[in-house]
C-alpha cells in the first residue's frame, strides 16, 4: 500500500514541477546555495500560520514554512527554543491551535493515522518495545497490516543497511545505545516514509558512536532520497546533514536558507552568537598533499588539514578569533598558511571585542581586540591582510 | 486484517468466552427453583441441616439457599421479603413478627435447651443451682466472666430474657462482654477466656470435643426451654416471596419423616439427640 | 501445636483423596476469583489506559477516586452489593443474591480500582514520548492503546496477582453476597470461617492450607513468566 502511495506521489510532484517552470527536479548543490534557487525547489510539506500554545502561552508560532523534497531542513536553536515542538507539529503528533499543513499542497486533515503513515519520527530516546531487535524494526509494518512474508523479506535488508543485522533476535532492553538508536531509525526507514522527522537523533550519545551514526545516516538519506527534517544544537551536525538551515529561537524561525548562507550571514545577533562559526566557506577539494589539501573557495584557495577525497564538497568553517589582521601587504613572520588582502566592510563592537568583516572575495569574521584596532588604526574601508593558519580551519564533508 | 487488532480480538474473545462459560450456570440457576432459608447459626453449626436440606432437595426439587444468621437477622429479612421461610428460635420475636403481618404459617418444628455453661472451678458457684436466673445474678454478684452473643439472635434474645427476669443491667459492666459472634465461635472465646456464656445444647454438643474446661453448669430450668418454628415469609406483603416453596418447606420440616430424622440426628456422635421433635405440639408456655 | 500438625495432616489426606466437597470448594474459589479477575482486568486495565492517556476536568479528582478504591474494605463492598442485590433492591430483577454470580460482582467490584490503578501507574511510567513514537509509525489510536498496554505487561502481571490475591483470600464480601451455602456458593474463606464457628478446626486448618496453596501457585506461575519477561 505504501509503496503504491509513492509511486503516485512522485507522479503528483513530477507534474508540479512540469507544470512549474520546468526547471527539471534535479538539485544541483552548487545552484542550492543561491537563495533565488530555492522557489524552484518541490515543496513536500508546507506549514501555514502554525501557532501552538502551552498552558495558555504561545510556545510556537511560525508564519509559513517550506520543506523541499528530497532535502534535509536541519533545525537549530537552543533548548527549549521549540524545535521539538515543530518536529511534533509537522509530524501531525501536536494538534496546533491554529494553522494548516499541507502535503504536495494537500491539506492534512487533523490527527489522521493516514498523514501518519507517510511520515516517521526518531527521538532523542530509542523508545524501543521490550521484544527483539527484529520486532521493534518490524512495527511499523506490522501497524500497517503488512504480512508476514512481506516484513521476512523488507525487515533483514534495513537490518542490514543500519549494520544491525547480527542483533535481529536480541532483546531490545540489551542494546548499547548506539545500537538501539541503529534500531530506531531503521524502525523509521524501514515503512520507506516520505518524510522522516528526526528529533536531536544523536545528542545521547558518546562522540566515536555519534559519528558512526551520523555517517550511515547520511548515506540513507543520500540512498533513499528521504526527505528529513532533522534537529540538532550542533553546528557541525546540521551542517553535515542539512541542506537548509533553519534557526528556532523562542517559538519562532528566526532564520531559514541554504546552510552556507545561514552561517556566513546570520540575520540577527542572536543567531550570529548561537552559530558560533561566522565564516563558513563552501568548497571543494582540488589538490591533496601529504596531511593537508586545498579547496577551492569562490575564487581564491585555501589550505586546510583532513582526511578528504578529491573532489569532495567541503564547508571550510573558520572561527573569528583563529583570523588575524595585519595593515602590511604580507605580513612578516607569520607561518599562516592562508593569506588574503581585503577590504573592511563592518566594524561591529561586541563586547570585549571589535567584529570585523573583511571582504577577500570572499566574507571573513575576525575579532580584534580594541587596543589592536587603535593599533592599526582600523577604520571601514582600510585595506588589510588576513590571514589564519590551515590547522585552524575546521573542516566539514558535505553530503554529496 | 491486522496482527495487532487479530491478537487484541483473540484475547477479548478467550475473556469472554470464560467469563460466559463461569457465570453461565450460575445465571442459570434462578430457572431453578430457588427457596431462600433464613435461620440461626445453631441449626447450621449443628450439622442437622445438613442432614436436613438435602432430603428436601431431593423430595421437592426446590433448591435452598441457606442463609445462617441470628434469628433477628433472620426475621429482619423476613420483614424486608429478602427470604422466603425462616426457622428460628425467639419466641416473642416471633409473636411480634407474626403480629406485624410478616410472616404465614407459623409451626412448631422442634425444641432443644439451653444450658449455662462455664470453667469447671465455677467461680461464681453456680454448679447445679435450679434457676437460671439465679445462677445470673450470682455470676454478676461474683463478678464472673459472662460472655454475650450480642448479635439479636435467638440465644441472644433468651439470654437477655434471663438477666431481666434477674433484674440486673448488664450494660456496660466490665465482666459482661459481647462476642458479636455465632455460637460455635462464643463457645469458643468463652473456653479460651474461662467465662460463662448461655448456649443452646444442640450447638454445645456438637462442639464438646474443643471445648475442654467448658461443663454445662445449669440446666433443666423451664426458663431455658429452646423451641424452634417454621415461619413463611407473607407473601401478600412480599409478591416475590417464593411462596410455594416456603410451604413446601414447611411440610417438610413437619412430616412424620422429617421428625423422625431430627429425633435422632446426633444420637449416634454424640451419645444422645441434640433436638427433640415437637410438630403438632401446642406452644410451650 | 498438635491441632496445627492434625489440620496439616487433614489437610494433606483432604488433598490427595480427592475429597469432593473440599475439591468443589477449591474449584469454585478459582473459578469465582478467577472470572471476578477477568472482569476487573478488562474493565481495570481499559479504565486505567483511558485515564492515564487523556487529560480532562475533573481529572485529579477521578484519580484520587481510584487510589482510594485500591484500598476499598471488602466488607463494605459485601454489604453495598448485598442492598443493592436485594430482591426488592435495585438491582433485585437480577436475582442472582445467594450466587456464585453475586460473589463474582463483588470480588470485581474490589479488585476492579486496584487493576486500574496499577495499570494508571504503569501506564504513566512509560516514556512520555512513546505514546507520540507510536503514532509516528503510524499506528490508529486504538493500536496505540494496545501497544502501550503491551509495553506495560510487567506492571500488570503484578495488577493481576494483587487482584487475584486480593480477591481469593477475602470473606467479608463473599460470606454477605454469597451466603456460604453448602455445594453452591461456599468457597475456601467462608467454608473456613463456617468450620471454625463449628469447632472443626483441622478442617479449618485445611482448608487454610489449600487457600495458601492456591496462592503461592497462582503467583508462583505469574511471578515465573514476569521474570522470564525480564531483561537477563
Amino acid at each position: 500500500m505504501n509503496s503504491e502511495t509513492k509511486a503516485e506521489s512522485t507522479l503528483q510532484a513530477d507534474g508540479l514541477v512540469n507544470g512549474g517552470d520546468g526547471s527539471g527536479r534535479t538539485l544541483d548543490l552548487a545552484a542550492g546555495i543561491a537563495l533565488s534557487s530555492e522557489s524552484r525547489q518541490d515543496i513536500l510539506l508546507q506549514a501555514e500560520d502554525l501557532l501552538v500554545r502551552r498552558g495558555g502561552v504561545t510556545v510556537l508560532d511560525i508564519s509559513a514554512l517550506d520543506v523541499f523534497s528530497g532535502q534535509v531542513l536541519a533545525l537549530i536553536g537552543p533548548n527549549g527554543a521549540g524545535k521539538s515542538t515543530l518536529l511534533l507539529t509537522l509530524a501531525g503528533l501536536l494538534k496546533p491551535a491554529r494553522g494548516n499543513l499541507l502535503l504536495r499542497g494537500e491539506r492534512i486533515g487533523n490527527g489522521g493515522f493516514d498523514y501518519r503513515r507517510h511520515i516517521a519520527m526518531v527521538f532523542q530516546e530509542p523508545l524501543l518495545f521490550d521484544t527483539t531487535v527484529f520486532e521493534n524494526v518490524a512495527a511499523g509494518l506490522k501497524i500497517r497490516g503488512v504480512g508476514r512474508a512481506e516484513i521476512g523479506l523488507t525487515v533483514p535488508e534495513y537490518l542490514e543497511r543500519f549494520g544491525i543485522a547480527h542483533l535481529a533476535k536480541r532483546s531490545a532492553r540489551k542494546l548499547s545505545g548506539g545500537e538501539a538508536q541503529r534500531t530506531s531509525l531503521a524502525r523509521a526507514f524501514v515503512t520507506k516514509p516520505e518524510i522522516v522527522f528526526l528529533d536531536e537523533p544523536f545528542s545521547s550519545l558518546d562522540p566515536p558512536t555519534r559519528e558512526a551514526l551520523t555517517n550511515d545516516l547520511e548515506r540513507i538519506l543520500r540512498e533513499t532520497h528521504t526527505t528529513a527534517v532533522a534537529s540538532t544544537h550542533d553546528q557541525a551536525e546540521a551542517l553535515r546533514l542539512g541542506d537548509r538551515l533553519a534557526v528556532v529561537n523562542g517559538g519562532r524561525i528566526v532564520q531559514i536558507g541554504p546552510a552556507a548562507e545561514v552561517m556566513n550571514r546570520p540575520a540577527d545577533e542572536f543567531v550570529a552568537s548561537f552559530v558560533g562559526v561566522e565564516t563558513v566557506l563552501p568548497g571543494r577539494v582540488v589538490r591533496i598533499s601529504d596531511g593537508s589539501f586545498t579547496a577551492s573557495v569562490e575564487r581564491c584557495e585555501i589550505e586546510a588539514v583532513g582526511h578528504v577525497r578529491m573532489g569532495d564538497e567541503v564547508f571550510c568553517c573558520i572561527r573569528p578569533e583563529h583570523v588575524t589582521l595585519s595593515t602590511n601587504a604580507s605580513p612578516p613572520g607569520t607561518s599562516a598558511r592562508n593569506v588574503f588582502p581585503g577590504t573592511i566592510r563592518t566594524i561591529t563592537p561586541l563586547g570585549l571585542f571589535q567584529r570585523v568583516r573583511v571582504d577577500c572575495g570572499f566574507d571573513l569574521v575576525a575579532y580584534v581586540t580594541r587596543q589592536s584596532l587603535e593599533e592599526l588604526s582600523l577604520t571601514e574601508g582600510k585595506s588589510v591582510t588576513a590571514s589564519f593558519k590551515a590547522t585552524a580551519v575546521h573542516v566539514i564533508r558535505r553530503r554529496e | 486484517m491486522n496482527g495487532f487488532a487479530k491478537k487484541g480480538l483473540l484475547a477479548a474473545t478467550i475473556a469472554a468466552l470464560l467469563m460466559v462459560a463461569t457465570v453461565a450456570p450460575s445465571l442459570a440457576a434462578p430457572a431453578q427453583k430457588n427457596l431462600i432459608l433464613a435461620t440461626t447459626t445453631s441449626t447450621q453449626d449443628s450439622g442437622l441441616l445438613d442432614v436436613l436440606i438435602p432430603l428436601f432437595e431431593k423430595k421437592t426439587g426446590y433448591f435452598v439457599k441457606t442463609i445462617a444468621v441470628g434469628s433477628g437477622q433472620a426475621m429482619s429479612m423476613g420483614q424486608k421479603g429478602e427470604a422466603d421461610v425462616l426457622l428460628v428460635h425467639s419466641p416473642a420475636a416471633e409473636k411480634k413478627f407474626m403480629a406485624d403481618g410478616n410472616g404465614v404459617d407459623r409451626l412448631i418444628v422442634m425444641h432443644n435447651d439451653f444450658v449455662v455453661v462455664g470453667p469447671a472451678a465455677d467461680p461464681a458457684g453456680i454448679m447445679g443451682a435450679k434457676s437460671a436466673p439465679e445462677a445470673f445474678k450470682k455470676i454478676a454478684g461474683a463478678g464472673a466472666l459472662f460472655l454475650s452473643r450480642g448479635d439479636n439472635s435467638g440465644t441472644h434474645a433468651k439470654e437477655k430474657g434471663i438477666w431481666k427476669a434477674a433484674g440486673i443491667a448488664t450494660e456496660g459492666q466490665k465482666w459482661y462482654q459481647e462476642t458479636g459472634l455465632g455460637m460455635g465461635q462464643t463457645l469458643n472465646v468463652a473456653a479460651e477466656k474461662k467465662g460463662n456464656t448461655l448456649t443452646d445444647r444442640g450447638t454445645y454438643l456438637a462442639l464438646k470435643k474443643n471445648l475442654a474446661g467448658l461443663p454445662i453448669l445449669v440446666e433443666g430450668d423451664a426458663i431455658l426451654l429452646n423451641v424452634y418454628h417454621v415461619i413463611g415469609v407473607n407473601p401478600a406483603k412480599w409478591p416475590k416471596v417464593n411462596a410455594d416453596g416456603a410451604k413446601a418447606f414447611s411440610d417438610f420440616m413437619v412430616s412424620a419423616d422429617t421428625q423422625g430424622v431430627i429425633k435422632t440426628f446426633g444420637v449416634e456422635k454424640y451419645g444422645g439427640p441434640l433436638f427433640f421433635p415437637d410438630a403438632g405440639k401446642p406452644e410451650y408456655n | 501445636m498438635d491441632l496445627i500438625l492434625e489440620g496439616i495432616r487433614k489437610a494433606f489426606y483432604l488433598i490427595f483423596t480427592l475429597d469432593r466437597e473440599v475439591l468443589g470448594i477449591t474449584l469454585l474459589s478459582l473459578r469465582v476469583s478467577g472470572t471476578a479477575t477477568l472482569i476487573s482486568l478488562f474493565i481495570g486495565i481499559t479504565t486505567g489506559t483511558i485515564v492515564a492517556l487523556t487529560r480532562f476536568p475533573g481529572r485529579q479528582l477521578v484519580v484520587s477516586i481510584i487510589n482510594t478504591g485500591m484500598g476499598l474494605p471488602p466488607v463494605v463492598v459485601g454489604l453495598f452489593v448485598t442492598i443493592f442485590l436485594w430482591r426488592n433492591g435495585p438491582l433485585g430483577f437480577l436475582e442472582i443474591l445467594y450466587t456464585p454470580t453475586a460473589i463474582i460482582l463483588a470480588q470485581a467490584v474490589i479488585a476492579t480500582p486496584i487493576v486500574t490503578g496499577i495499570t494508571l501507574a504503569s501506564i504513566q511510567n512509560l516514556p512520555a514520548n512513546l505514546r507520540l513514537q507510536i503514532l509516528a509509525l503510524g499506528a490508529t489510536r486504538v493500536q496505540m492503546i494496545w501497544l502501550l498496554v503491551k509495553e506495560a505487561r510487567l506492571p500488570l502481571l503484578a495488577a493481576v496477582m494483587a487482584g487475584f490475591g486480593g480477591i481469593i483470600s477475602e470473606v467479608g464480601a463473599s460470606i454477605m453476597v454469597g451466603g456460604n451455602i453448602k455445594g453452591y456458593s461456599r468457597v475456601l474463606t467462608t467454608a473456613t470461617v463456617m468450620e471454625t464457628g463449628r469447632g472443626n478446626f483441622d478442617i479449618a486448618i485445611a482448608l487454610s492450607i489449600i487457600l495458601m496453596l492456591l496462592a503461592f501457585f497462582v503467583n508462583a506461575i505469574l511471578t515465573q513468566i514476569q521474570q522470564r519477561e525480564r531483561p537477563r
